[in-house]
Formats: C-alpha cells, structure tokens, sequence
C-alpha cells in the first residue's frame, strides 16, 4: 500500500504561513525514505498561490473553499479534514506547531482515535517507521517517539525544519467547495498586537528583562531590533511589572521561539526563561552580572552594561548599513 | 450548572530533571511536584464561574496517590468536590484524554476547564482531544473568556494577536496566563479542604497510542565565548553577527 501524507497548510489573511513551507519540505524528505506520496490542504477563502508548496515537494493541494473559513473555525476545520483524509485515505498527517496547527491536531487524533507528537524538532525512518525527536520538560530532556496506531500524526515546530526548495514544479490545485461548513465554534474577530513582529515567528529576536530597568528603556530594544528587522521580545519579570505585553514573553508561561538569533538583554536566563529560547541557533547575552546562568547558553557574551553596550551595537550596525 | 476542572501533578518548573535508569521517563527521585501552573489558571476561572453562574465545581485528577496534594490544592482553594482516578501507568495524551472524558461525562460537566499545557510532557492536546471525544465545543489558550446563559466568548492568544471566538455551552475551555489570577487558599479554605473527600476511583486500562523509545538529555551546548567586558567588544560581536551567524 502507497502510504499517502497529507500537510496541513496554514493560511491567515489568504496567505500560506512560512511554517507550512517548512513542514511541506520536512515531509517530503520522509516521503522519500517511506515511499510515500505528499500532498496539501488549505482550508479557507481566497488564498494566494497554493501552488507554490509544488516547489517544497507536494504534487497536489486541496483548496477547501468557502468565504466563511477565510478564519479559523475549529469546529468546521475539524470537520472538513476528517472528511478529505477519509476520502483520500491519508495514513500521515503533519500540521506545524503553531496556534492553529496545535489547536487543531489533538482534535484529529481523538476523532481518528490515532496516535500523535507534537512538537517534533527532527525525525527519521527507520524500518519504514518515523521516529520523531520532541523536547519535555521544557526542553530539559528529549524523547525519542513513534506511533503505534495505524493513522500517525504529528506537529513540527516552527523554524526548526528548513523551508529548502526542492524544484521549481507547481502543485496543481483541485478546489473543493463546501456548502454550511459547522461554525459552531468561530473566530469572529482578530486583534492584531501593537508589535509589529511576533516573536513566535521571526527569525532574529531582541529580548529586554529586569536588567533594562524602566519601560521608556525599552525604546533603545526597540531601536536595535527595528535595525536587525528583529522581533521584540521580554522576560517574564517585564511582563509582570507591565513593562510589556505578554505577547512578547518568550519561556515556559510565555512562548517558544527558536530564532536564528535570540540576544538577551539585562535577562539572567532563569530556567523557565530558558525553556522558552535555548533551542536557539545562536544565542548573544549581555549582562553586567559575569556569573548570570544566561552565560551558559549563549554562544557570545559581553560582561557590562546594556546602557553602554546597546548604544554602541546601534551606532556599529548602522556604520556597517552605511558603508 | 456542573463545572469541572482537570488538574496535573506535575515536576516544578524550577527542576533538575535528570534520566532515569529505563532511559524512557525521567528520575522522580528528589524532585517536587507541584499542580502544573496552568491549571491554577483553570481551577480560579472554575470558582469565578461558579460565582457568576452557580453550581458545583469538581477536579479531576488522573495519576497516583501523590496527585492528592495538588488535589487537596484546588479543594483549598475552594473547589466543592474532587475526583482521583488511580493509576501507576504513564499515558499518553489520548489515552489520557479518554479516562478524564469518562469521568467528565460521569459528573454531567457542562463546562470543563484545563490547562493549556501540562509543563511535563508539554503536549497541550488533552482538553482539545477531550472536547472532540465528547462532542463539546472548546476553545484553547484562553486568556479572557465570558460565558452569558448558554453563549461563550473567549479570546485565545494567537501570534501576532487574539482570536476573539464565540461558541455554545457545554465547552471546554484551556487556560493560558493572562486569563486572571490564581487565589491563594485562605486559612478557612485550607480547613474545610480538611474534611473533604477525595473519590477514588480506578479507571478502566487504556493502551497507548505511542511508544517512548528513548529519553536523553540534550547535547550540551558548546561553552559560549565571553567577547568582552564593555563597549570595545562590541566591533567583534557585530563582525560575528555579520560573519557567523550571517543576520547583518
Ligand atoms: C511557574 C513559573 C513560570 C515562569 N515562566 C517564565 C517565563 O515564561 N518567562 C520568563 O522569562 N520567566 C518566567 N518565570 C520567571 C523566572 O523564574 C525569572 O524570575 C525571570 O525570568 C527573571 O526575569 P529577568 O531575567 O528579566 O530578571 P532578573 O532575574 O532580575 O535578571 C535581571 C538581570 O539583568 C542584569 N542587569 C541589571 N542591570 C543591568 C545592566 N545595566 N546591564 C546589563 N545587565 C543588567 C542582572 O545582572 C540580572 O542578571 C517563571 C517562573 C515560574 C515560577
Ligand atoms: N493526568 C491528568 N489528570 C488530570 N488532568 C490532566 C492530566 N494530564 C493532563 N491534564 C489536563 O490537560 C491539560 C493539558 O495537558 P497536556 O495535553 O498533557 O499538555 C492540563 O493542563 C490538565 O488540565
């Protein structure tokens, strides 16, 4: 039997998320080693360019079409994808790890009564099987998962696996309309934040904790993290003195992220704060405290003061920027 | 109106967490377990529910007798009644989902509050799954939430903003921080807790859906380079940004 994997691919305001990219790359390199065909879903209204995922290795999308999935629904969304991986008799199925892929997962494991990993940060095949690698414990441990259950689902983290580009073929798109999907449960509005960046899902990330000292501080972050095109992030004692939002907590109460670059400003690197950023790929601190536990994890790191530190990474990036 | 909450026990977050000699789950030897901090959030939006709307709340806890103590936590805080469903097995979030879903039903819960995330094996997918198991509606990662007669609005975090969802009674909510804050238990609340009894019952065997091969710690990370001591060092961090990690 030709295994079949189907991708889960996100859209929001009818725009695939990079996320998705990633996951479609990710699984068609097991396909590969499963023999498996890979092909995509996206539920929503008008979306833009479906076919783009073809260069990430998918042969086909199913664009489920209906103005009122233009947002997320968990109810119809739960629906829909039962119905296509029973018609199209899908064995894998692969979301990403974020809001949406998180909340809608568990729910396709319990009506498929299958097994699922969330969270998954690199898998292989071995003996035709996935074995899938998840941190626990806040990243302070890995575990080594498989799925016992004949239907298999997983969840990628965000920014982990590489959104390589494989050819340069479309997919083709077949549109599948729906009549009276079930809205019992829909988002009837969404507030965006005032960030412009959410730390979730960018890729260069400046955090400020205690060590910045008053919210006007923060304004030097912003100004770093505006010339890197980087995301805003906190520690979670800002967030509590309502320095900042809890959008931009990054660790155990706050969120995951794993960059390619996390700097860590005036943050001693709690523990908890840790869980939420030491899968990083590189990590830059700076604290006056030459013993703060963030040392331990960061790949660079200045002893000193942020207040004399910060201005001078300011003013070297834009000598760089200018020259 | 029957309002449950389900609550872990789980390692605190401040842990050593070191692997135990099956090289699948983890040496509990020396390690505190606490109520997973997201279900506080769950057990406080629970009795502020029972206050607007009325009704009995419950926990339900699933796992071995040291769970009584978070237990005795939440009937501290005010819970009415409290459920522990004894095991020795570690389950998988499924099978999990299905041995609270039972009980949920057991107890006629119209509405059923749970953390967004147990922060041991960090799943965050036995309310969602419990939900589809027993047809309610549900909404996750919640951090404000308003329940009006039968109708429900909640705003969950998402990146980049909130969801503002609307939906029906019975529900399950998740709670993300942000929803409020947990209540310590008062003096009078530790005493009454005293005297109340925790039902134990054993839940019927389940079989996992997945298979732990192996638990390991994570590589060590390479020391990390100390560049400098003030704002000279600050040409080579750049140049190592520029060079290294390629983001300039
Ligand atoms: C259940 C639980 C969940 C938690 N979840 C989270 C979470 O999600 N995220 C999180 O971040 N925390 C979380 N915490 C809190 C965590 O334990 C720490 O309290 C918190 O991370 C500390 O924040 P901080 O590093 O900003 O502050 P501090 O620990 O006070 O550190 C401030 C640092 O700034 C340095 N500093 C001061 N002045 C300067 C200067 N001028 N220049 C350079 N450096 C300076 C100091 O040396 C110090 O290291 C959680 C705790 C618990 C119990
Ligand atoms: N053993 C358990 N007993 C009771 N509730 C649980 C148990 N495990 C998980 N939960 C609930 O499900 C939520 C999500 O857990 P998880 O999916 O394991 O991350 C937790 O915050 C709890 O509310």
């Amino acid at each position: 039997m030709a295994n079949k994997i189907l991708v889960f691919l996100e859209q929001r305001d009818g725009q695939i998320k990079k996320s998705s990219y990633e996951v479609s790359a990710a699984a068609w390199k097991v396909s590969k080693d499963l023999n498996a065909e890979v092909e995509g879903v996206v539920i929503g209204s008008e979306v833009e360019n479906p076919n783009i995922v073809g260069n990430y290795g998918l042969k086909k999308v199913y664009h489920i079409k209906n103005e009122q999935l233009a947002n997320y629904s968990s109810s119809a969304y739960t629906d829909i994808l039962i119905d296509l991986i029973k018609s199209i008799d899908s064995q894998i199925i692969i979301f990403s790890a974020t809001s949406m892929g998180k909340d809608l997962a568990p729910r396709i494991a319990a009506k498929l009564d299958c097994g699922i990993v969330n969270d998954v940060i690199d898998w292989k095949v071995d003996n035709s099987e996935i074995i899938a690698t998840r941190p626990v414990y806040a990243g302070k441990a890995l575990t080594d998962v498989k799925i016992k259950s004949d239907k298999k689902i997983f969840t990628l983290r965000p920014n982990v696996f590489k959104a390589e580009k494989i050819t340069e073929q479309a997919a083709t798109i077949e549109i599948k309309k729906v009549d009276n999907p079930n809205l019992r449960t829909k988002v009837i509005e969404i507030i965006k934040s005032d960030t412009k960046l959410d730390v979730a899902e960018a890729d260069i990330i400046v955090s400020g904790g205690r060590g910045v000292k008053a919210p006007e501080n923060f304004k030097l972050i912003e100004e770093l993290a505006d010339l890197l095109g980087a995301a805003t992030g906190a520690s979670r004692a800002v967030v509590d003195a309502g320095w900042r939002p809890h959008s931009e907590q990054v660790g155990q109460t706050g969120k995951t992220v794993s960059p390619t670059l996390y700097i860590a400003l005036g943050i001693s690197g709690a523990i908890q704060h840790l869980a939420g950023m030491r899968s990083s790929k590189y990590i830059v601190a700076i604290n006056k405290d030459k013993d703060a536990p963030i040392f331990q994890v960061a790949d660079y790191g200045i002893v000193g003061d942020l207040f004399e530190i910060v201005p001078a990474m300011i003013e070297e990036i834009k000598k760089i920027k200018n020259s | 109106m029957k309002i449950a909450v389900c609550l872990n026990h789980v390692p605190d977050t401040a842990s050593k967490i070191s692997v135990g000699q099956d090289n699948q789950s983890i040496d509990t030897s020396g390690v505190t377990f606490v109520v997973n901090p997201y279900d506080e959030f769950a057990v406080e939006e629970a009795l502020k529910t029972k206050e607007k709307v009325g009704g009995d709340t419950v926990v339900i806890s699933l796992g071995n007798d040291n769970n009584k103590e978070s237990i005795k936590k939440a009937l501290a805080m005010g819970v009415d009644n409290a459920v522990l469903l004894k095991t020795n097995e570690i389950y998988d979030s499924l099978s999990v989902a299905k041995i609270l879903a039972n009980e949920i039903k057991t107890q006629n819960a119209e509405i059923v509050f749970f953390g967004k995330q147990s922060v041991d094996y960090d799943n965050g997918a036995v309310g969602q799954m419990c939900a589809e198991l027993l047809g309610y509606n549900s909404v996750s990662v919640v951090v404000g939430l308003e329940i009006n007669g039968n109708k429900v609005r909640a705003e969950r975090e998402i990146e980049g903003g909130r969801e503002i969802v609307e939906t029906e009674l019975p529900v399950v909510i998740t709670t993300q921080k942000g929803l409020n804050e947990p209540r310590y238990a008062s003096l009078k609340g530790i005493m009454a807790a005293k005297k109340k009894i925790i039902d134990e019952k054993i839940p019927e065997n389940c079989s996992n859906y997945t298979e732990t091969i192996s638990m390991k710690k994570p590589p060590a990370k390479q020391p990390g380079r100390i560049i400098g001591t003030d704002a000279t060092a600050v040409p080579e961090l750049i140049r190592l940004l520029k060079e290294e990690v390629k983001v300039i």
